[in-house]
């Protein structure tokens, strides 16, 4: 590796841009012609549309057209799909019902789509769609996870016996129930895992065209993976052909999950810009994006685990009830099977691990990946266990996590819920986070906070994440309906630059320089001689894009075997110009050289070789140096690390401080490490969001959404957060090229069970043994009143 | 309804419906795509410029009420093809992911820094209570306007200085 590159925080390329307002987000984009939609979502949580009128909207001005979902249902428009199948413990198929773009006959959430209409300007539009009536039979709703398989729920969709979408389990449930009858000790803790709203700061927004001379059609979308929106929507959807549609997804705004899936904006717009004619634009506000964008979480958790006299971790059981909302998002049906239970081991040799998920439907909006997707939940429920599981024993947090680690010398070390790590050295990362947040000096920070009225207390996680989700053969015997590899395509100009064309998708995450290191290391160009290019389907070959930390394993890796397949033809053509064998070629710093001699070209003057082929091998080789591979990876990746958070809480008003926050992880070998730690802090400030302040709330009566602004949800802001402290302790992947594990999402999954443990310690002195995300104020105050209620009786 | 104002030094000059906002007249009128939308209530910040050398959250204000007044936007303060040292020093600090709050994120921290050329981490984090952003969890940001303070102290006077030099 060209040291000059790789490992070095080398500055944002794309920031240029960003920094002067010359982002091209879709919202920036203008068309001639354009029209303007506003969508027409439903005010209740649940009821039988008896009819729609639109014929007062149609006549107002500038309104152009009004669709329902009649009219789609008229055009054969089909379902949004969900991109993974689940089986029920029955050996039934999970019950799938349809979720039509525009609703038909029923609505059931507050938001799903009724009607669009679509106006010269979007104020016209959006006064138009108030004169649509819709004559709604309300019908009582559930929208509480706990709630949703009560005999006396409403049913969600008629077609299904109840509200069970499936019951999934995992792990060896015997071994699992023999290993809790020898236990010495038992933890138990009934746990929620809060919903969340994503709010990446871009609301989606998309723009479609259809272009009638070519027969084609153009859907610009804020997206994470261009290349599935256009293959479910054309495939499942629209029924077009995939070649006659390009997506692009241009600048985005964050995503953190929320833009992986197919949403009904995109295919209803796509299919009307046909019907109109004309550009549409859509736009949403926030106040829609809070109704709409699928939500994150909501779980609801009874988890046991087993232990010895040692406290060494005998089983661990796992129930777990997860909300999917009320239509199957697109890969809400995996993120609390496959990406969770998968987790439940941790970084531990827990022998035996049963877990069941039931997954159910509700009167609230799809739930889907958020950033972690299934692995934060799972961290959670092993963290917290065990952090209990220590008070419970007298052991420390950190010692009973050392009795229980998977030793350094077991790798590849494979759990008994399907994993197979491959490296990982959680004593190393344990060690570097406790000597960073200073614990030794703990008890006397703690004794001078007393001092002062306030109560600290110190928190650990030790998580393990699995990011870049494959094979695509074992993710297809587990139900996945798509492949899980990248693609990349690298293409040499006869100057000897280079534009790399990537099916991984940058919303924040800085491909444009990451990859462009990867790339200029291995060429040994000038990293500016590089260009990525991403998120157009008309330009990269194919993508599965961004999602589960897994664009730099993945999609990086995918660039590796296609920049190794051009130097293995620059050789080839380096051979013949130099008149030497082609096994006494070598390549080193963009120069190949005969061995042992001077004799050299460079890969800019192969490149011209390639292209002006007049002293080149013609019979051996074709001309011209561009070169595509797909990589798929023989395994997940497993980032591992120990968070360490120390609090302090004001017990007269509950309120949570974070006094420091320490990170330590393992993310493999690392391109540029100022990137990564970016990633980290963003993580960390979710996942602290979700511990002490965010928290989706419906209300259990009507149905409505209350936490539907940022009024009422509350976004982690500045001073809510202190600055961290961060290291790396890299263990490298052992099967991809780079040696990288992945790291966008490691700062959310660790920080909740840190943030809470550390809560609950400070808290515990009080009386107080169980706290729900989120800690805010008011619960950790009642928390406190209780707890001394309790002790005074 | 017509109104004229300098937008980056430049006289604009416009027929408008009057419910039209000064984000939306920057956005769709003049095209200056740079100040960005994030929400509908008025707390996100994306939307920041400066009216009269302050800033204001342009979702919240009328075109109306920017009737002759001077604003500027993300695109109005780099100087000579440079760099503005607080855009300079949040590239050089990684102060950005997404780069969707960024514009605003910039005018607010070069308003915070006119007014307090050498703020305290606390102080700046308080400051940019109204700035949201959900990519870099603000510590990048907050060390990035502290280097830009550090900076603009270093070759510039501060800004009471100027004023008395001025007056
Ligand atoms: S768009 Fe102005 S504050 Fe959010
Ligand atoms: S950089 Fe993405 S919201 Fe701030």
């Amino acid at each position: 590796m060209n040291a000059t590159v790789i490992g070095k925080p080398i500055k944002r390329r794309e920031d240029e841009r960003f920094l002067r307002g010359q982002g091209r987000y879709v919202d920036d984009l203008r068309f001639p012609g354009e029209t303007h939609a506003y969508f027409l979502r439903s005010p209740h949580a649940h009821a039988r549309i008896r009819s729609i009128d639109t014929s007062a909207a149609l006549a107002a001005p500038g309104v152009l057209a009004v669709f329902t979902g009649e009219d789609l249902k008229a055009d054969n428009v089909g379902s949004l799909p969900c991109g993974w199948l689940i089986t029920d413990v029955n050996g039934e198929p999970m019950k799938e019902p349809p979720h039509p773009p525009l609703a038909q006959g029923k609505v059931r959430y507050v938001g799903d789509h009724v009607a669009v209409v679509i106006a010269e300007s979007y104020l016209q539009a959006k006064d138009a769609a108030e004169l649509i009536e819709v004559d709604y039979e309300e019908l009582p709703a559930v929208t509480e996870t706990a709630r949703a398989l009560a005999p006396d729920a409403p049913k969600v969709h008629d077609e299904f016996a109840d509200n069970c979408c499936y019951v999934w389990e995992i792990g060896d449930k015997a071994a699992t129930d023999t290993a809790f009858e020898r236990a010495k000790h038992i933890t138990r803790l009934e746990l929620v895992n809060n919903r969340l709203i994503p709010n990446a700061i871009e609301p989606r927004a998309a723009i479609a065209l259809y272009s009638p001379g070519e027969d084609r059609y153009t859907l610009y979308t804020t997206s994470q993976n261009p290349h599935v929106i256009r293959l479910l929507m054309c495939a499942f959807v629209l029924g077009l052909p995939e070649h006659k549609v390009r997506v692009v997804a241009p600048d985005v705004g964050g995503g953190f999950g929320s833009k992986i899936f197919h949403y009904a904006e995109e295919a209803v717009l796509t299919w009307a810009s046909r019907k109109v004619g004309r550009p549409i634009r859509w736009t949403a506000e926030r106040s829609e994006a809070f109704l709409s964008d699928a939500h994150g979480r909501d779980h609801v958790t009874t988890a046991e685990l087993a232990l010895d006299e040692q406290g060494q971790f005998l089983g661990m059981r796992v129930r777990t009830t997860a909300n999917l909302g009320a239509y199957l998002s697109t890969f809400s049906t995996c993120v609390p099977t496959i990406l969770y239970a998968t987790l439940l081991a941790g970084q531990y040799k827990t022998p035996h691990i049963h877990c069941q998920v039931t997954g159910v439907f509700t009167h609230t909006a799809p739930v889907d990946a958020y950033r972690g997707a299934g692995r934060p939940e799972a961290t959670y429920v092993v963290e917290r266990l065990v952090e209990q599981a220590a008070r419970e024993l007298g052991l420390s947090p950190s010692e009973i996590r050392r009795r229980n680690f998977i030793p350094k010398e077991a790798f590849p070390y494979s759990t008994p819920v399907g994993l197979t790590y491959d490296t990982g050295d959680y004593e190393a990362t344990l060690n570097r986070a406790e000597e960073l947040a200073d614990v030794a000096g703990f008890a006397q920070r703690r004794q001078e906070a007393a001092k002062r009225g306030k109560l600290r207390g110190l928190g650990y996680a030790t998580y393990i994440e699995a990011c870049g989700l494959a094979p695509s053969q074992i993710a297809g015997s587990l139900g996945a309906r798509a492949g899980l590899y990248e693609s990349g395509e690298v293409r040499l100009h006869p100057t000897g630059k280079v534009t790399v064309f990537t099916g991984s998708h940058s919303h924040g995450q800085g491909h444009e320089t990451t990859f462009a290191q990867v790339v200029a290391d291995r060429l040994g160009v000038p990293i500016e001689d590089v260009e990525i290019v991403h998120g157009d389907t008309d330009r990269v070959p194919f993508g599965m894009g961004t999602y589960g930390s897994r664009s730099i394993a993945v999609g990086g890796a995918a660039l590796m075997k296609a920049l190794d397949k051009i130097i293995d033809k620059s050789k080839k053509i380096a051979a013949h110009m130099l008149e030497a064998a082609e096994a006494d070629i070598e390549f080193d710093n963009g120069v190949f050289r005969v061995v042992g001699t001077d004799r050299q070209v460079t890969i800019g003057e192969v490149a011209f070789a390639a292209y002006v082929p007049h002293n080149y091998p013609l019979e051996e080789i074709e001309p011209g140096l561009n070169e595509t591979a797909f990589y798929d990876p023989s395994n997940f990746t497993y980032p591992a690390g120990s968070y360490i958070c120390e609090v302090e809480i004001d017990p007269e008003t509950g309120k949570v401080e974070i006094a420091s926050f320490t990170a330590v992880d393992d993310f493999g070998n690392v391109i540029n490490p100022m990137i990564v730690e970016g990633q980290v802090h963003g993580g960390l400030a979710q996942g602290i969001g979700q511990a002490l302040l965010e928290n989706c709330v419906y209300d259990p009566d009507s149905g409505q959404l209350v936490t539907g602004s940022y009024m009422d949800y509350t976004m982690p802001r500045a001073d809510d957060l202190p600055s961290f402290q961060i290291d790396m302790h890299g263990t490298p992947c052992t099967h991809n090229p780079l040696g990288v594990k992945g790291c966008g999402a490691a700062g959310a999954i660790g920080a909740p069970a840190a943030v809470m443990n550390a809560v609950l310690d400070a808290l515990r002195p009080l009386g107080v043994t169980h706290l729900d995300m989120p800690a805010t104020p008011h619960r950790v105050w009642q928390a406190i009143q209780q707890a001394k209620q309790q002790q005074a009786a | 309804m017509k109104v004229s104002m300098t937008v980056n030094g430049r006289p604009v000059e416009a027929e408008v419906d009057p419910r039209t906002t000064l984000v939306e007249f920057l956005r769709k009128h003049l095209n200056l795509t740079g100040t960005h939308v994030g929400c509908d209530t008025g707390q996100c910040g994306a939307c920041t410029v400066h009216l009269n050398d302050r800033a204001v959250k342009s979702c919240s204000v009328l075109v109306g009420q920017a009737q002759g007044a001077a604003v500027t936007t993300i695109e109005g303060i780099a100087e000579d093809g440079g760099l503005h040292p607080v855009q300079a020093a949040f590239r050089e600090h990684h102060g950005l992911q997404c780069g969707f709050c960024t514009p605003g994120m910039v005018m607010m921290a070069i308003d915070l820094l006119r007014n307090d050329p050498a703020p305290s981490e606390a102080t700046i984090r308080q400051q940019l209570q109204g700035n949201l952003c959900r990519c870099t969890g603000y510590h990048n940001i907050v060390k990035a306007i502290q280097a830009a303070a550090a900076t603009m102290a270093a070759t510039e006077p501060a800004p009471t200085q100027m004023k008395e030099q001025l007056a």
